[in-house]
């Protein structure tokens, strides 16, 4: 559908109709708890409170937001780190009871007038890492929960049967229900409970409803991603944005949760209260008309969404193919945006929270479903995005139609496109080397290039198949590592390597073997490797604008925090970078984008009639960066061992991947280590992988230190007492964990730079326990 | 069919009884100026309109559906619906989709013709257009 001007009742999907017999859903449900609220006024992007629920005990409860805590933790994922302090222990772990799922908002969080502002940030402990993991999403849930009077919600414990927790804001009630009858898989739960809750029917008070959702498969494997709605009033569809990493959704099937739902009354322009409106629809406007005039010369996101980085990473050999054996590939323009752009509905307002022209959340509608428990159904698949676009190019499927049935069933089934992608493509490199076969594959050909087999496998792991492989396969790639070393089936280095997950989670879809800033920003960071904290690849092996490791370690100190930043205040990075100012390239520093940087100090100071600078917001990231990696530590984790990526990330493991950039590498070989070149003619590429795996570990190592340093990090990267203290954390529990750790770290000789430094080179200090003289 | 503004220059004298008359159908005031959605500005060469052409454009930025086209034809803003988020502000090619510090929710010309009735030399005109020949979408093409 082309046409534009169509009016929203006259809209049509061809997606399949579905008649819901609501009342045998509602009958279905009792209401197990009901906790009644009195709603206080928003006030300059706080709502004040946040709401703590427990499903073992029923029990409902309000918290209060103090002066102190945004002082500190500013929101978002900053308050979030707070409740999950307050509540866990250093034994939680992903199951545990007293593990939370918490969903935050931010003081930016809800308004419309700035692109990007409706995100929703969820945290909890990860089955995948262990550790805390932060995910952000769109969708409408996080404005509505704030809207209905809560900055964060919390929930702890576990409930004996499926239920619904729903934070109605038009009653004034938190309600726990049980579900028995509705679909546990997204694309129907979501529908249908929006039918379901809606004041009325019509499409107005259907778009003041979000459901948060998992699925199937999120029960069954360590992938379990939410799906957070946004009803869409032209499609008529409960439309959905991933919080994707890190099995959030699987916490959330083992809490039996089967949805969330907000209900929100009314909302408008102002509904955050902000100290200056004026301001916010000025910087707002102005955006808007950069993205008008410039989007379609820049990243075309309006056009194709994320899914324009297909052909660029394709083309500077970042495009990770047969588990990023490779950064390109013949068959890649198969996958380019302009195949999706074909299928993809045009000219709707596709922002996944109002306001938002960058609208990057495209989608295709009327897609017939081809295999599995929907075949035949007419179904809205939202994306794909690049990621999901890199799993099927990292799976070697060039299929645009296949990689949307993927899409599709990931979403609904409540599991990750990345590390389903990402984990699925290291199995079947497992298969190629015949470490993995189809007796152990129970049946599965999981061969590279096989669409079937991908679909196959997805359907029997959403069905909870209890075979050896798919149950082990569903727990992602390090699980599946241990599985093959445990029964002796391939050479555990070759494994180990060529498994793309850091700290248990997979590896997001680049290719980062030339660029060792890029693999500090996979590895350097907190919940594991995802490309949110850095994307550092172009300023790095394409511009070479941060050559020295003190370069680097700045961009490794500044990027994380300026992205982190997002997530404490509800936004989306995008708008900061995925269109810049027409003189950007002219301005001191292009790579931060100071305009942007501008606009985000003046919207915080026009949401929460503050007076921050561009440090300031630096200032407020740091607080909570390190408080995270402190939270790690505490866990036991979050130190340089901790770390440790793959080789895969940066450099060839196997003689094929040497032989096929064989140029690039003999060149590296020569420059870096100044090995001749009629010298390398001798050398067989054993020996030539040999030498430049050594070389580049030891470059990690090396760029670890510096990164450290930087952060305010002892040599082992734990966070010192003196840099907290300096951030302004004077909790003494927290203080006194990090003194002890470093204490324990000096006995076990674990406070000393990783690097080795030959003559001319020197570690970031020689000063021993430096962080004392500080 | 829809209504646009037709604007006679020669005959403009400049009093801006337009934009007062307009300013009172939006704000309840005869400020004119900012708060009107036509606005004459004199120039080297005699004076000139800025006012909204209804193609309509911005119909399909709205997110939560809030202008819809009226029975003349125009485009018009539904200020309870809308929710101040500026997409069509910022996205309207010729400025016409005006925003005013009063409130967050934008305002435009809704082609009521009172503009038309205060003008006292019958500078301004309502015609009759048809639809098709005016309206426009949002929609850049991938490629050539």
């Amino acid at each position: 559908m082309v046409e534009g001007q169509i009016t929203i009742t006259d809209y049509q999907t061809g997606n399949t109709k579905h008649n819901w017999d609501l009342q045998k859903l509602k009958k279905g449900h009792k209401i197990l708890t009901k906790y009644t609220y009195k709603k206080g006024e928003i006030n300059r992007g706080y709502a004040n409170r946040t709401l703590y629920v427990n499903l073992s005990t029923n029990t409902i409860k309000e918290k209060p937001v103090t002066n102190d805590m945004k002082k500190k933790f500013t929101g978002g994922r900053g308050f979030g780190l707070k409740l999950l302090w307050d509540e866990i222990q250093p034994t939680t772990r992903w199951d545990s009871e007293e593990n939370e799922l918490v969903i935050t908002t931010g003081p930016l969080c809800g308004n419309t007038q700035y692109p990007g502002s409706g995100k929703s940030i969820c945290l909890s402990i990860s089955p995948s890492t262990n550790i805390i993991c932060d995910c952000n999403v769109g969708g409408f849930f996080g404005s509505y929960l704030k809207f209905a009077g809560f900055d964060a919600l919390e929930i702890q414990g576990k409930a004996t049967k499926d239920v619904v927790l729903i934070v109605d804001d038009e009653a004034g009630e938190i309600r726990i229900e049980t579900a028995p009858h509705e679909e546990t898989n997204s694309h129907h739960l979501n529908e249908q409970l929006t039918h379901l809750y809606a004041s009325e029917d019509s499409e107005k008070a259907r778009q003041k409803i979000s459901v948060i959702s998992a699925g199937k498969g999120a029960e069954h494997s360590y992938w379990g991603c939410l799906n957070f709605s946004f009803w869409d009033i032209r499609r008529k569809v409960a439309r959905m944005k991933q919080a994707g990493r890190g099995g959030l959704g699987t916490v959330f099937r083992d809490k039996k949760i089967k949805a969330i739902v907000a209900k929100v009354k009314h909302f408008d322009g102002i509904s955050n209260h902000p100290a200056d409106p004026k301001k916010l629809a000025d910087v707002g406007i102005k955006l808007h008309r950069e993205i008008r005039d410039l989007d379609r010369y820049q990243c075309n996101m309006r056009t194709v969404g994320t899914g324009h980085l297909v052909e660029i990473m394709d083309q500077y050999d970042l495009l990770p193919t047969e588990n990023y054996r490779f950064g390109s590939f013949p068959k890649a323009s198969k996958i380019y945006s302009p195949k999706f752009y074909e299928h993809f509905t045009k000219i709707i307002p596709d922002g996944c929270w109002h306001g938002c022209t960058m609208a990057c959340s495209k989608t295709v509608d009327g897609f017939t479903i081809k295999t599995g428990p929907y075949k035949g159904e007419n179904v809205t698949v939202d994306g794909p995005e690049y990621e999901t676009i890199g799993a099927g190019s990292n799976m070697s499927l060039w299929d645009p139609e296949w990689i949307l049935e993927f899409n599709f069933y990931c979403d609904t089934y409540g599991i990750d496109t990345i590390s389903t992608g990402t984990a699925i493509a290291f199995y079947m490199e497992m298969y190629e080397y015949g470490i993995l076969n189809k007796e152990r594959c129970n049946g599965l050909e999981l061969c590279f290039g096989n669409a079937d087999a991908v679909l196959e496998f997805m359907h029997q792991l959403a069905q909870g198949n209890s075979s050896e492989f798919i149950t082990i396969a569903g727990k992602g790639t390090r699980r599946v590592k241990d599985w093959l070393i445990t029964n002796g089936w391939g050479d555990p280095a070759l494994i180990n390597e060529a498994g793309m997950e850091s700290k248990g989670l997979e590896f997001s879809e680049y290719v980062t073997k030339e660029s060792l800033a890029m693999q500090g920003g996979y590895g350097l960071t907190l919940k594991g490797p995802q490309h949110d904290e850095a994307w550092l690849i172009f300023m790095d092996m394409v511009n070479n604008a941060i050559p020295t490791f003190e370069d680097k370690a700045e961009a490794l100190h500044y990027f994380p925090m300026w992205r982190t930043w997002f997530g404490l205040n509800g936004l989306c990075k995008l708008p900061w970078n995925d269109v810049e100012p027409i003189n950007n390239a002219q301005t001191d520093e292009p790579s931060k984008v100071p305009e942007h940087v501008q606009n985000y100090v003046d919207i915080q100071n026009a949401m929460t009639g503050w007076n921050v600078d561009k440090n300031e917001l630096i200032l407020q990231s740091e607080r909570c960066y390190n408080w995270q990696r402190s939270m790690n530590v505490w866990l036991g984790r979050g130190q340089r061992k901790d770390d440790w990526i793959p080789y895969r990330s940066m450099g060839p493991v196997t003689e094929m991947e040497y032989i096929s950039r064989k140029e690039r590498y003999d060149k590296k070989l020569h420059e870096n280590l100044g090995i001749k070149k009629k010298d390398l003619e001798h050398k067989t590429v054993r020996e030539k992988l040999e030498l430049l795996y050594i070389y580049r570990r030891e470059q990690y190592e090396k760029l670890t230190d510096a990164v450290y340093y930087r952060r305010g990090w002892t040599p082992n990267g734990i966070p010192t007492p003196q840099k907290m203290k300096a951030l302004g954390f004077t909790d003494k529990k927290m203080l006194t964990i990090l003194q002890k750790k470093i204490d324990s770290d000096e006995k076990a000789g674990l406070n000393a730079w990783g690097g080795t430094y030959k003559k001319g080179e020197s570690p970031p200090t020689k000063t021993k326990k430096y962080w004392e003289h500080w | 069919m829809v209504n646009v503004l037709k604007f006679y220059p020669k005959k403009c004298k400049g009093c801006l009884e337009c934009e007062k008359a307009c300013s009172n159908v939006h704000f309840k005031t005869f400020d004119g100026k900012e708060k009107s959605a036509i606005r004459i500005t004199k120039t080297e060469k005699g004076y000139q309109m800025h006012v909204c052409d209804q193609r309509g454009l911005c119909l399909d930025m709205c997110p939560v559906g809030a202008l819809t086209r009226g029975k003349n034809g125009a485009v018009l803003l539904n200020v309870k619906t809308c929710i101040g988020c500026q997409a069509c502000v910022g996205f309207c090619p010729i400025g016409a989709m005006r925003k005013n510090d009063i409130r967050i929710e934008p305002f435009k010309c809704i082609s009521c013709g009172a503009c038309v009735r205060a003008c006292p030399e019958h500078a301004l005109e309502l015609m009759e257009k048809s639809l098709d020949a005016i309206k426009q979408v949002v929609y850049h093409k991938l490629g050539a």
